[in-house]
């Protein structure tokens, strides 16, 4: 795989949120509007980068009898750097993500690359993975975000799109809208994006 | 010799002659007496939202079909039309015409045709449609109107504000504001006499459904046990209409004669508990959902036992 595939294979191919179908918790919680979504797709891609880099530079040392304890704590690490740093200079979007940001600990998307290719590939490479992935996750995470705001809310990061007279379809911001929402955009992925043979 | 008529086939070899379009049309039928009565009771903007719904409902399928690359043909069955009457139906008179041609399409295209359409559906189409409308516009859903479209509450808000039950005679024929359709219990109960009739559904459902909703409201009543009032209970609201025609949907119900008795009683008891304790005033549409959720279930463990199987 070359070093391109290796970057672009998460942005669609093997897209985590369209494709892989993981972490879905913050996917489906925290979405309800553009700026969440953003928030915890870089918070997500932050710690998937730091984490992919260490864990790839630790490859060797760590016995494979317990790497998985291993990686949680190289991911928690970073998560409770991301948290407080969203604390100290996003405390507004910090308290909307609320307990999602510590969760990314045990975001299924993280393990999963670290165990499936940090622990396996060089420093660049895992780095290039991370970023991909990550990028990956927050387009999803906008997509999702920015469908469910604009018709449920009439909104986009904040700023009202269609005027006074628009009446929000709300079940796009609650829960159920959630599930529908990622369920049509799948479809409508799997629709266009033609199958190979 | 004529050879055609020499076909070998599996059973079953006697075929009743009925179809789906055949049975959407009794039930077209059996609807029309309610639906006419509200148009002469709530005049005209009745009318407009019923044929709004259902020619949204057919326009809903026919559009979503054609997006699918799928044959059109299964429009005619009318099962479209009954959905998109049975949605409007739930709705209170007066609402916006978009409203209900949102609902429409909800209904044909997130409640039907993305499980595969006719037959594969787990909810009912209408009141996915219905509780879509509910969850997204709360207010508009709840705007009441009786006659000459003046504001009014439904004798179940008033029931429970006031424990004033009103006239059994108008909550009987149906002088009472409400959904379009549920008004009149009545012709709704002549409605589904007539699909009895017909075989079109089967009397276990709604009798334990309505059953149940009488005795958990005489048992559970405002001052102790058995003092409530079952008769206001079973003449009001959604029920004759969800009794009758959603809870008995071939597709979102048991099929074994164990299961639909199990269905109408879990109806009844949903129903009863949302009424007396939950923060709607009328359950009925969330409680034949909750039990469309559990058909596949309840199939399951009331399927009887093939002879000869272990």
């Amino acid at each position: 795989m070359s070093n391109l595939k290796v970057f672009t294979k998460g942005l669609i191919d093997e897209n985590p949120v369209f494709k892989l179908l993981l972490g879905m918790c913050p996917v489906l919680a925290v979405t309800t509007a553009a700026k969440n979504g953003l928030g915890m797709g870089l918070a997500a891609t932050a710690v998937l980068l730091a984490s992919n880099i260490i864990i790839s530079m630790l490859r060797k040392v760590i016995p494979a009898k317990i790497r998985i304890p291993a990686f949680i704590v190289v991911i928690a690490t970073f998560v409770t750097m991301v948290d407080l740093v969203m604390e100290a200079f996003v405390p507004d979007l910090h308290s909307v993500l609320g307990i999602f940001i510590p969760l990314i600990v045990v975001n299924c998307i993280i393990l999963q690359r670290a165990e499936s290719f940090a622990s396996k590939n060089s420093v660049f490479r895992s780095f290039l993975d991370g970023l991909g992935m990550g990028i990956g996750f927050t387009i999803a995470l906008m997509i999702l975000a920015s469908v469910r705001e604009i018709i449920g809310a009439g909104t986009w990061f904040g700023v009202s799109l269609f005027g006074a007279s628009y009446e929000p379809m709300r079940l796009l911001t609650s829960p159920p809208g959630a599930f529908i929402t990622l369920g049509l955009i799948i479809g409508l992925i799997n629709v266009l994006k033609p199958k190979k043979a | 010799m004529d050879t055609n008529k020499l076909t070998v086939s599996s059973s079953p070899h006697l075929h009743a002659g009925g179809s789906v379009r055949s049975a959407m049309l009794h039930v077209l039928l059996a609807l029309a007496p309610a639906t006419v009565f509200a148009v002469y009771y709530f005049g005209m903007t009745a009318l407009l939202t019923v044929i709004t719904g259902v020619v949204a409902a057919v326009a809903a399928e026919a559009f979503f079909l054609w997006v699918m690359k799928k044959p059109i043909t299964p429009v005619r069955d009318g099962s479209a039309a009954v959905t998109g009457l049975l949605l409007a139906l739930n709705l209170p008179a007066g609402i916006a015409l978009w409203l209900v041609a949102i609902g429409a399409g909800v209904a044909i295209g997130i409640g039907k045709l993305v499980f595969g359409g006719i037959g594969h559906n787990p909810f009912n189409p209408a009141l996915v449609g219905r509780a879509v409308l509910v969850i997204s516009w709360p207010a508009r859903m709840t705007a009441w109107m009786g006659p000459g479209l003046i504001s009014a509450a439904t004798p179940l808000a008033i029931y429970r504000d006031s424990g004033n039950a009103g006239s059994y005679r108008d909550l009987f024929f149906g002088f009472i504001p409400g959904s379009i359709g549920e008004v009149s219990a009545f012709l709704l109960l002549v409605g589904g006499l007539y699909l009895l009739y017909r075989q079109i559904i089967d009397w276990k459902i709604p009798v334990t459904y309505i059953g149940t909703v009488a005795f958990m409201m005489w048992l559970l009543g405002p001052e102790g046990w058995f003092t409530g009032d079952p008769l206001f209970h079973v003449l009001s609201g959604g029920l004759m209409l969800g009794a009758f025609f959603m809870a008995t949907d071939w597709t979102t119900s048991p099929v074994t004669k164990t299961g639909r008795i199990i269905m109408g009683v879990g109806c009844g008891l949903i129903t009863a508990v949302i009424r007396l304790y939950g923060g709607m005033v009328e359950g009925v549409s969330f409680a034949i959902l909750l039990m469309n959720a559990f058909t596949p279930l309840i199939d399951r463990y009331t399927m009887g036992r093939r002879f000869g199987a272990r």
